[in-house]
């Protein structure tokens, strides 16, 4: 396949270079916001906002940062960010901020943003950088995405809230799976997932 | 070039970074500050009228709604004596007053005229697993039968103990009695399912996977709503006549 070298940073996140099943970096969150489809996607897209501006800024500052406080400056960059989110969630998105109260406070934890910031923007230029930070935060989504899919149908038998498993397999005995929605289950459906991503990647 | 690893370069860029991030929050905030306010109200409104299965329908705001549902509200105490006429009873803070003695809450009423009659507003507010759970129980004009509740939680997991929030959970309420035939207070119970208390204590089905959530509720409900007996009492009295 042939890829124009500058957008590497977008695409390598996908799959050759994947935050969650390849670096393994963020399984914490996706355990927590996996039991339904509907924060999932949300955090995707908080995630993916908070890391592209949060590797722009920092991209931009790199020359001005002193070494030896630079996690600190990233610290305040992705944390004065996901703030602006929160607040900006809270008096325009009411029901939505509602929903993921805790999780967005939780996107400054999420080791995918200061894993990128330090690996990637900390030495690029602020284009570069923000695909990157659009690749990673995507390529983080579409697990957190896939195993939320799984979580729901199995757990709740909805898909985005609405039923799609049908009645009659329930009055024929047909019961959801309780442990879908407990952790652990998260764990065990991302290791599947890094199960097939390894067995088609042999080079990995 | 300045050196970029002396204490000085380190210290003003940090002391810098922090002022300019400090403003640009304070500003942000400022800005934002009057429609989050005006959403929390309205938001307020909504779960006020949830309780008493009055929902949002096109073409009427909230407040709307919430001016035309809910004709009176004052502020009782435990002995059921309203209190404070200066007070706006929605302006009170429910999460301080549950951690008062009974004696010295201040108790807020809101009156809802509905389809099926007057209904009475209580709100309740405890603790869930993560944090702060709260809702609003509306009582029939009779002051003794649940008419509707409804529940919401700051930071409960979803799919479990964030579940409350659903009417699956709150509609389980609707019909319930508080007071038992001696005219004690006895709140709900919230068991797991398939189990019921053995004294005949009113129940409905914990969610499953949420049991200290589900305990919340079941705590929430006795601790906010007893010292409104009185309140409730005069109620069911007054019906009889």
């Amino acid at each position: 396949m042939n890829i124009p070298k500058s957008f590497i940073p977008l695409i390598n996140p996908f799959s050759k270079d994947n935050p969650v099943i390849v670096q393994i970096l963020g399984i914490c969150s996706a355990l927590a916001v996996t039991a339904k489809l509907e924060p999932a996607v949300v955090m995707t897209i908080s995630v993916t906002a908070v890391l592209a501006f949060a590797n722009v800024i920092i991209s931009a500052m790199r020359k001005t940062i002193p070494t030896s406080i630079r996690i600190i400056v990233q610290l305040v960059v992705v944390a004065a960010l996901v703030v602006i989110v929160d607040q900006v969630l809270k008096a325009y998105a009411y029901d939505v901020s509602k929903q993921l109260s805790v999780f967005i406070g939780l996107i400054i934890t999420n080791c995918i943003i200061m894993g990128r910031l330090e690996a990637f923007a900390l030495s690029n230029s602020p284009w570069p950088a923000f695909l990157d930070g659009i690749g990673n935060g995507l390529g983080y989504g579409w697990v957190l995405i896939v195993v939320a899919f799984f979580r729901e149908l199995f757990g709740s038998g909805t898909l985005w809230g609405f039923r799609v498993i049908p009645q009659w397999l329930y009055d024929h005995g047909y019961q959801n799976n309780g442990m879908m929605i407990l952790p652990p289950m998260a764990l065990i459906t991302v290791a599947c997932i890094i199960w097939v991503h390894r067995t088609r990647n042999k080079d990995i | 070039m300045i050196n970029r690893q002396s204490n000085f370069y380190t210290i003003i860029y940090s002391a810098l970074l922090v002022i300019i991030v400090g403003v640009a929050l304070a500003l942000v905030y400022q800005a934002l500050r009057p429609a989050q306010v005006e959403n929390m109200a309205d938001d307020t409104r909504r779960q006020i009228l949830a309780a008493a299965r009055i929902y949002p329908t096109d073409g009427m705001t909230v407040s709307e709604l919430y001016a035309k549902h809910v004709t009176d509200s004052y502020i009782v105490n435990d002995h059921g004596e309203k209190i404070d006429p200066d007070i706006n009873a929605f302006d009170i803070n429910i999460g301080e007053q549950v951690k008062l003695p009974e004696n010295e809450r201040k108790l807020p009423v809101f009156v809802c005229n509905t389809d099926s009659g007057i209904k009475y507003i209580l709100p309740v507010y405890g603790a869930g697993l993560w944090g702060p759970i709260w809702g609003y129980v509306s009582f029939d004009s009779n002051g003794d039968t649940i008419y509707g509740a409804y529940f919401a939680h700051q930071g409960e997991t979803p799919g479990l103990g964030a579940e409350i929030e659903k009417t699956e959970f709150s509609s389980q309420f609707d019909g319930k009695n508080v007071f038992n035939s001696n005219g004690d207070f006895t709140s709900v119970m919230v068991v797991k399912a398939g189990r019921e208390p053995k004294d005949g204590t009113p129940y409905v089905n914990a969610v499953s996977g949420g049991t200290v959530t589900s305990t919340g509720v079941q705590n929430m409900l006795a601790n906010s709503l007893r010292p409104y007996s009185a309140f409730l009492k005069s109620k069911s009295e007054h019906t009889e006549q």
